[in-house]
């Protein structure tokens, strides 16, 4: 047998309770959503800012980026891991669409589509998009991903719990477990590079000076001329990432 | 480690279209599935025994202490899964001393801990407070010490000290029910806020895992009860049964017409994804989804407890169809969240293709590692139900003396 509660301890108990609900809900717009929501605007600051440029028209699919990658930042050799690779599209006349990407593109290309059935075909280096509104630092549940004050967004391997939160984020597939630390990978940007004052090594290797990089802030800047003259795009704009990763020439059919 | 690149390379020959690089082997496993159902058994089994408690569904009274205890047994679970899936599960703590303020995950540690400390454990030890005093006097050696120790060597069961535990014990109750929507709700949230995967980025997700949590729940206190009964020889109260199969019958219904309004939703709006999302479920997802999940997980139960609302056939026939129906609901929503965690990640983002999923016998994120995290809340609960047998609670009107 429960004894029923006495009536006015009820109204008490949901009075304070009410005002107690409209106090976290008064407080909650003293600063709106900043707790829920990352960044909306691109950073204040004064250093550079990085962004890269990627121009389909000049990329020949050799794969050295995706090779040079591979090999200056200890990246696992096995066809799983990418921080950089490249995907060959094919559409054929039928408008069919045939995408491939063998080891990333490291080893090249070979077209398997009849050179008469084929409408266009071209190459699409892909890396992190640097965003900066970046879902995966959004949802890494320890803050183990960060971006750096130039915009770079980075991994710390000594703090990551491994949970890959962060890879299921990413709209864009850049991010893998690292199967020897198994903390989330992903590109550095050559940030080691970077702070030398070298060029990461995607950008060092490229033969045809399809992609380069440069500072967002400093609208004298070569990635700067580089967007304002040619019609680029970034990818899955309609998710509102804020990447960094400018395509010149990218087709309808590249997700 | 070799033989994990030899099973990507097997899953490479298997992966069809394209697909990113890295996509070929999914982040979340089965570890990933349990999470899910585990906690969402839990928010069930806690709503169906808040039925009896602050609804005064009294006719569901026989259930309501096993339905707490089993909450319990796999609320101590919920993070075993998720532990052991982490690469670095030991620094699973930093998740707690430093979580990331827009992080969905983040609080997750914080909302399970309230659940288990404040909600559940302390709902269980009002409850059965004045009970354990009791017993402890009948009882000696390892059981009497545990019940002297949970009761931190009180001998208080004067009627004011039980009527303050039932107070207390009732508050608890409501507070635990904003906690059971928030704790798998929020589950739900971790899944439908993945912007970056449309057969996930769902406003209705964690709407959807509420209600097959409930479903879920309801399901298992209704199988554990008649086990419960069989195994201890003694009649399962059958008003009893029927009310906790007609709650399950109406929520069922809305479970089912939420999942129904997410599917037609996306295929009115067939947005970019679509094509993808369709041929995902009508070929890799369609003996879990269309079988297992909808078919044999709500189809069947929908209509045959909802023929028992207007034909009652005799109590055998209910028994037995009960049992079963608990048991085809329970395979039927741990395929709902197979489907949502494993069928996310089947296709790639690129929607130009899809990966493949085994898993092994063996390894972290193997069959037995996954055997286990089911087979030890039940231990736990065998434990809890020796400890607090609800059969064994002394009625109030009982007169009892105290030491």
């Amino acid at each position: 047998m429960r004894k029923p509660m006495d009536k006015s301890s009820r109204r008490t108990f949901l009075k304070s309770g009410l005002v107690l609900a409209g106090g976290v809900v008064a407080s909650g717009l003293l600063k709106p959503f900043n707790a829920v929501v990352l960044a909306g605007d691109k950073p204040k600051g004064e250093g550079p800012w990085y962004g890269i440029g990627i121009d389909i028209e000049k990329c020949i699919g050799c794969g050295r980026c995706a090779k040079s990658c591979k090999l200056e930042n200890n990246v696992p050799m096995e066809p799983f891991y990418f921080r950089s690779w490249v995907e060959q599209y094919t559409i054929k006349k039928d408008g069919e669409v045939t995408i491939v990407s063998p080891n990333g593109g490291i080893d090249g290309f070979k077209q398997t589509v009849p050179d008469n059935e084929i409408f266009k075909s071209f190459f699409v280096p892909k890396m992190c998009n640097h965003c900066y509104k970046s879902p995966c630092v959004q949802v890494c549940p320890v803050g183990a991903t960060f971006v750096s004050p130039e915009g770079v967004v980075l991994v710390d391997p000594n703090y990551c719990i491994g949970c890959r939160y962060c890879v299921q984020a990413c709209p864009y597939g850049c991010r893998f477990l690292n199967p020897e630390k198994n903390v989330a990978d992903k590109c550095t940007f050559c940030y080691h590079r970077l702070q030398k004052g070298m060029s990461p090594a995607c950008f060092a290797n490229c033969p045809t000076k399809a992609r380069i990089y440069g500072n967002l802030r400093d609208k004298s800047s070569e990635l700067v001329s580089f967007i304002k003259n040619h019609t680029c795009m970034v990818l899955k704009p309609n998710l509102n990432t804020g990447s960094k990763l400018f395509y010149n020439a990218l087709s309808m059919e590249v997700r | 480690m070799d033989m994990h690149f030899q099973h990507l390379y097997e899953v490479l020959s298997h992966v069809k279209g394209f697909i990113y690089p890295n996509e070929i082997e999914l982040s979340w496993s089965i570890l990933i599935v349990q999470y899910p159902y585990i906690t969402g058994l839990v928010a069930g089994a806690f709503i169906l025994a808040s039925l009896e408690r602050v609804f005064k569904v009294k006719v569901l009274g026989p259930t309501y202490n096993i339905a707490l205890l089993t909450a319990l047994a796999f609320l101590m679970v919920a993070t075993m899964p998720l532990i052991s899936h982490l690469g670095k599960p030991q620094r699973a703590y930093e998740i707690m001393t430093t979580p990331h303020s827009t992080s969905a995950m983040a609080i997750f540690g914080f909302v399970y801990l309230w659940y288990l400390m404040v909600v559940l454990l302390l709902e269980i030890w009002f409850d059965n407070r004045r009970d354990m005093i009791l017993w402890s006097q009948k009882s000696t050696g390892f059981k009497r010490f545990l019940y002297r120790a949970f009761t931190l060597y009180s001998n208080d069961i004067s009627p004011r000290s039980v009527a303050l535990d039932d107070k207390i014990g009732y508050i608890i109750t409501i507070v635990g029910i904003p906690s059971a929507f928030l704790l798998h709700g929020y589950v739900g949230f971790i899944f439908g806020s993945v912007k970056a995967n449309p057969w996930w980025s769902t406003v209705l997700m964690p709407v959807i895992f509420l209600f097959s949590a409930m479903v879920s729940g309801i399901a298992l206190v209704m199988f554990l009860y008649m086990v419960i009964s069989r195994l201890r020889k003694v009649k399962v109260d059958m008003a009893c049964l029927d009310t906790i199969a007609k709650y399950l019958f109406y929520i069922l219904i809305l479970d089912f017409t939420l999942e129904a309004l997410d599917q037609i939703h996306r295929i009115y709006e067939a947005e970019e994804s679509f094509e993808i999302l369709s041929l995902l479920v009508s070929g890799k997802l369609y003996i879990t989804l269309i079988i297992f999940q909808v078919f044999m997980g709500m189809l069947i139960p929908l209509f045959t407890l909802g023929l028992f609302q207007f034909y009652k056939p005799s109590e055998k026939i209910r028994r037995i169809t009960y049992l079963l129906i608990s048991m085809l609901v329970l395979f039927g929503i741990f395929w709902m969240r197979w489907n949502v965690v494993i069928g996310g990640q089947l296709f790639s983002k690129s929607f130009y293709g899809f990966t493949d999923f085994k898993i092994g016998l063996i390894g972290s994120e193997g069959y037995l590692m996954a055997a286990l995290w089911f087979v030890v809340p039940f231990l736990i609960l065998a434990f809890l139900l020796w400890l607090l047998p609800p059969w064994k609670k002394h009625p109030l009107e009982e007169p009892v003396s105290a030491e």
